[in-house]
């Protein structure tokens, strides 16, 4: 019976030298996995133009239709993206999104991408709706906001690295 | 009947009457063959490969001239050594045709092939893209790799504005040319054509404005990439994320078959938009063509801010807002007690059922119920129209059309179109104008006749006749034709089938009415009565002109007097104060005025009250045409919050004045309708609903073959029977024009033009530019004399009152004569003495 306890014992005072695997969450954070699909990132290209160019495939591919986009037509006085169109509304209901990654694969220019944030609770059904200024990355250093003043004829493809679709 | 002839297309037997094309025959046992050049409403040209098949023909002997037989008796089929066309090879007796062996595959695949090496394959931001032809096929029939160097393709304009509605992507353009031969062969106006050749080919304008056509927004619809794109639906939406609903267009009479697209927007608040209006199949009617205002106005003004959406009540002489409760209320205690003396006056962009109960309010009431329309002869249409089965697509050789005071293209493009189109066929086309119009072209017989003579020259027409049906009346002698008159009448009467659509050139009421009437004589006379394709039409000039008069609205002369002695006047979807000032002065005098509108026209703002309404697309109901073919149109989007459809103010109104009405719902409207205007008997919104199979089959899963146009499944409408039998010559008092052009005397003469300053059009964007300010237009000599040049700001002089309007100089107009369009802004309505002076000149 001794020897029950002082096996059980010694157990629990190996556990207490030992380091840890419990993190102090929120303080500490564990980073994720490279393939972790966390809320959505909408990318910039370096010069600043959002690579979004609106064409509601993401929207289409999307199982739980938490995608919604609206798009216009970009001038060279105000370029949002390269091409012609661009997207004027972009959300997503992150309570109806089930981060199957979908509308990153169906995006043609890679703009949407799961990032790793997962740190999504809300108060109301309203606020689960991310807007395209919530989703969308800052400009990187050297870049400009949208919408750009551009030279003309400059900014003409949509899908600007598209040389064979093989690729 | 064409001879019947049999063949085989991929294993299945068909039988197609003779002359039918391989693609034509093969769709209707349900076998695709893909195409891109060809379209099922125009002649094959065989331009871009893509309909190649295997063709088989039974080998014939030399010597017997019968097919030879193999050892089991079945005919020796001969292949060619290459491919053929299946869209300019029309099927013989026993063919075989096959369009899925191997050799057909590789064609497809090596034509897609080429058709992409310069193709931008910008699919994502295409406009087309999710029901584009050349997507689908590629999809279906592509080689899915290509030969050809990504580097080497074409980069062209992506944003070539055609004109102000049309959008070019040249690279997206594959040259299959249906555009250009829409354009030249249904339209017969060549404004887009090809420029360059071979790799450089492209769509280029030739007209100034661009492409100037009204029905430039058809060849969108046939465009079998995205080259062609509008500019209101540019990057509107995805095709998957529209849904249509069915609606019928409400700007004119012909009645053309429309799908409102719509989709929920972010914004407009998470509301349902229309985002495109495509045309809807009804070969019938429109085929599968729209007109420009259909696809560009017909919608736009609901969504207008300008909309009204609470009622309104003159309180110290101010508008202010009200409970509907109230406003309804102080409209019926009004009403009541102005019985016997009120007058309804409403416009023809009503529906049917909100007709009909206004109709039985004013009739409780006993009111007079009047009709807002500048030509007469409603009456007459509903006795001698087209009969049940009219199809002006059918009117070919050996028939007779006779347009008469009509700009039929300005009034009803898509009968202009099928008159047109008659007109190729073979048949005999009578233009009756003063002036050229763009009808001209097509005419058999032209006549000409001074502005207000149009009556004497139906009844010179009659006189020429060799009648032997009945002694013409003595009154008829003193018109005596000339040859040309006597030329056309023996060709009207000769033909199998005669029409007459009468317009509004020049027109007013009392005017009309005995046009109306010589008509009538002259379908009489020559039997052109009382069976399919035989009547007369009215061009009206509204969409619902026709079920007005069939509701019992009646115009009137008298409008002045009428609203200035009436103890209450009840404006519905009409502005008479905004289209003739002296109409603002008698409503001023009427004790009590109720305008239910969409917009705060002038009209309303000197009303007693004020009361919003439903919008055509947010509602439900009918229209009749003017070849009397009451169709149905569905709700598509929702209506602002306070609004309430027509005929359910009429009802509540009715309800509170003591009189039984229906307001719950258009159908319950419409089948008391039925069961008390006679002519309506027996129909119901099911009847109207339902569909039979047309030619050619469009709008499935193949959208290569007809184009984007919707398949008609909610409802080809009912052609009502004429209603009368009596067939008698009507007594016609023509007069003489009251004003005689003398030496320098001008006559003003009111025209009709299709994009106007009209309540449901200016608020469109896309049409903004289009819709011209007030002009006038004179010919050369006239302007000469007034020593002024085109497009000189000018002022007319009309009764006492001054215009600004610009001088437009059209070799078309005859001499001394001023034509001012109608709805832009110069309130003439009748033939009238008028005068042109220079524009004071306003320092800026
Ligand atoms: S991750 Fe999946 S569910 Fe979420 S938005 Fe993208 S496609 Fe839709
Ligand atoms: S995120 Fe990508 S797929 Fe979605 S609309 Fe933008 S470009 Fe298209
Ligand atoms: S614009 Fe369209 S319809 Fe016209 S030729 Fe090009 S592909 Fe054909
Ligand atoms: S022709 Fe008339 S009914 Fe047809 S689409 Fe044009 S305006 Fe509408
Ligand atoms: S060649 Fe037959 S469809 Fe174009």
């Amino acid at each position: 019976m001794l020897k029950e306890i002082v096996r059980g014992l010694s157990t629990t005072f190996r556990q207490i030298f030992e380091k840890p695997v419990t993190i102090q969450y929120p303080e500490v954070k564990r980073p994720v996995r490279p393939r972790f699909k966390g809320r959505h990132i909408l990318k910039r290209y370096d010069n600043g133009l959002e690579k979004c160019i609106g064409c509601s495939l993401c929207a289409a591919a999307c199982p739980a239709d938490a995608i919604f986009v609206e798009a216009a037509e970009n001038t060279d006085e105000l370029r949002y993206s390269p091409g012609e169109r661009y997207a004027s509304t972009y959300e997503i209901n992150l309570l109806r999104c089930i981060f199957c990654g979908y509308c990153e694969d169906a995006c043609p220019t890679e703009a949407i991408i799961l990032g790793d944030n997962y740190e999504l609770s809300f108060t109301d059904r309203r606020s689960a709706i991310y807007t395209k200024e919530m989703l969308i990355e800052p400009v990187k250093p050297g870049g400009k906001p949208t919408p750009q003043k551009v030279e003309p004829g400059k900014f003409t493809r949509s899908i600007p690295d598209m040389q064979d679709p093989q690729d | 009947m064409a001879q019947l002839i049999s063949l085989m297309i991929d294993d299945k037997p068909v039988k197609v009457p003779e002359g039918t094309l391989i693609v034509n025959a093969a769709k209707k046992v349900g076998i695709d063959i893909p195409v891109f050049c060809y379209h099922p409403k125009m002649e094959p040209v065989g331009m871009c490969r893509m309909c190649l098949v295997e063709i088989g023909r039974p080998q014939i002997d030399r010597e017997t001239r019968k097919p030879v037989l193999d050892e089991q008796g079945n005919p020796v089929i001969q292949f060619g050594p290459k491919l053929e066309t299946a869209c300019t090879t029309p099927v013989s007796e026993g063919m075989v045709v096959m369009g899925m062996s191997d050799k057909v595959k590789k064609g497809r695949q090596d034509i897609l092939e080429f058709l992409l090496t310069s193709h931008p394959l910008d699919c994502p931001i295409c406009d087309k893209g999710g029901e584009c032809p050349l997507q689908n096929l590629t999809m279906e029939h592509g080689p899915g790799v290509s030969r050809f160097l990504y580097d080497e393709k074409m980069h062209l304009a992506k944003h070539y504005p055609l004109g102000d509605l049309i959008l070019l992507d040249r690279e997206r353009c594959i040259q299959c040319g249906r555009c250009v031969r829409f354009q030249d062969e249904i339209v017969g106006e060549p404004v887009i054509g090809f420029e360059q050749r071979g790799r450089s080919l492209q769509i280029e304008t030739f007209s100034d404005p661009g492409f100037d056509s009204y029905y430039s927004g058809n060849t969108t619809d046939i465009c079998p990439v995205g080259a062609l794109t509008t500019t209101d639906f540019r990057f509107g939406a995805r095709p998957w994320e529209l849904k249509p609903v069915a609606s019928v267009c409400s700007q004119c009479p012909v009645g053309c078959n429309i799908t409102y697209n719509i989709r929920r927007e972010a914004r407009a608040g998470g509301r349902y938009v229309i985002k495109r209006v495509l045309p809807r199949q009804h070969e019938e009617v429109n085929e599968i063509w729209i007109c420009d205002k259909a696809r560009f106005a017909g919608y736009q003004y609901a969504e207008s801010p300008e909309r009204l959406t609470r009622p309104m009540l003159r309180r110290n002489g101010e508008l202010v807002e009200s409970s509907w409760d109230e406003a309804l209320q102080v409209v019926a205690e009004r009403f009541k007690a102005a019985t016997g003396g009120l007058v309804t006056y409403a416009g023809g962009r009503l529906s049917n059922e909100d007709l009909f109960n206004l109709k039985q309010l004013t009739e409780g009431l006993k009111g007079q119920a009047i009709l807002k329309s500048s030509i007469g002869g409603g009456v007459l249409v509903a006795q001698m129209g087209v009969a049940k089965g009219t199809d002006l697509g059918k009117l070919g050789a050996g028939d007779a059309i006779l347009v008469i005071a009509s700009d039929l293209q300005e009034e009803a493009p898509i009968w202009w179109l099928r008159v047109k189109q008659a007109a190729d066929r073979g048949a005999t086309l009578i233009v009756v104008n003063p002036r050229q119009t763009r009808l001209d072209r097509f005419a058999t017989h032209t006549l000409r006749y001074d502005y207000g003579s149009e009556t004497a020259t139906v009844l010179a027409m009659i006189n020429a006749l060799e009648s032997k049906k009945t002694r013409l009346p003595d009154w008829l002698a003193k018109y005596r034709p000339n040859r040309f008159q006597t030329a056309a009448a023996k060709a009207f009467a000769g033909a199998k089938n005669g029409i007459i659509l009468f317009g509004q050139e020049g027109m007013d009421l009392p005017r009309s009415q005995e046009l109306a009437l010589a008509c009538a004589n002259l379908l009489f006379l020559t039997d052109h009565l009382g069976s399919p394709n035989n009547g007369l039409i009215g061009v009206w000039e509204s969409a619902n002109t026709q079920g007005a008069w069939d509701m019992g609205f009646r115009p009137s002369t008298e409008l002045k007097e009428m609203f200035s002695s009436a103890r209450a006047v009840y404006v519905v979807a009409a502005d008479p104060a905004g289209d003739d000032p002296s109409l603002a002065d008698a409503l001023e005098q009427s004790e009590f005025v109720v305008v239910q509108e969409l917009f705060l026209t002038s009209t309303a703002r000197l009303a007693d009250v004020v009361l919003p309404v439903t919008a055509q697309p947010e509602r439900e109901g009918t229209y009749t045409t003017g070849e009397r073919r009451v169709q149905r149109f569905f709700p598509a989007i929702p209506a602002p919050g306070g609004v309430i459809p027509d005929y359910e103010i009429a009802a509540r109104i009715g309800e509170r004045s003591g009189l039984k009405m229906e307001n719950r719902a258009a159908s319950l409207v419409f089948a008391q309708l039925a069961a008390r205007v006679s002519d309506y008997e027996g129909l119901s919104y099911r009847s109207l609903a339902e569909t039979h199979e047309q030619w050619p089959i469009i709008g499935r899963d193949d959208l290569y073959y007809g184009g984007t146009a919707y398949e008609n499944t909610q409802g080809l409408g009912v052609q009502l029977m004429p209603s009368s039998q009596k067939r008698k010559i009507f007594q016609v008092n023509w007069q003489e024009p009251p004003v005689r052009v003398s030496g320098k005397g001008l006559l003003g003469v009111p025209i009709t033009r299709l994009y106007d300053r009209g309540a449901t059009v200016t608020p469109s964007r896309s049409l903004a530019s289009r819709v011209p300010g007030p002009f006038i237009l004179v010919n050369e000599t006239t302007a000469q004399k007034l020593d002024m040049h085109n497009d000189a700001p000018v002022q007319l002089m009309l009764a006492g009152s001054a215009y600004s309007a610009m001088l437009r100089v059209d070799t078309a107009v005859p001499e001394s004569v001023v034509l001012v369009p109608r709805s832009l802004g110069i309130p003439l309505s009748e033939l009238q003495p008028v005068d042109i002076r220079v524009a004071e000149t306003t320092p800026a």
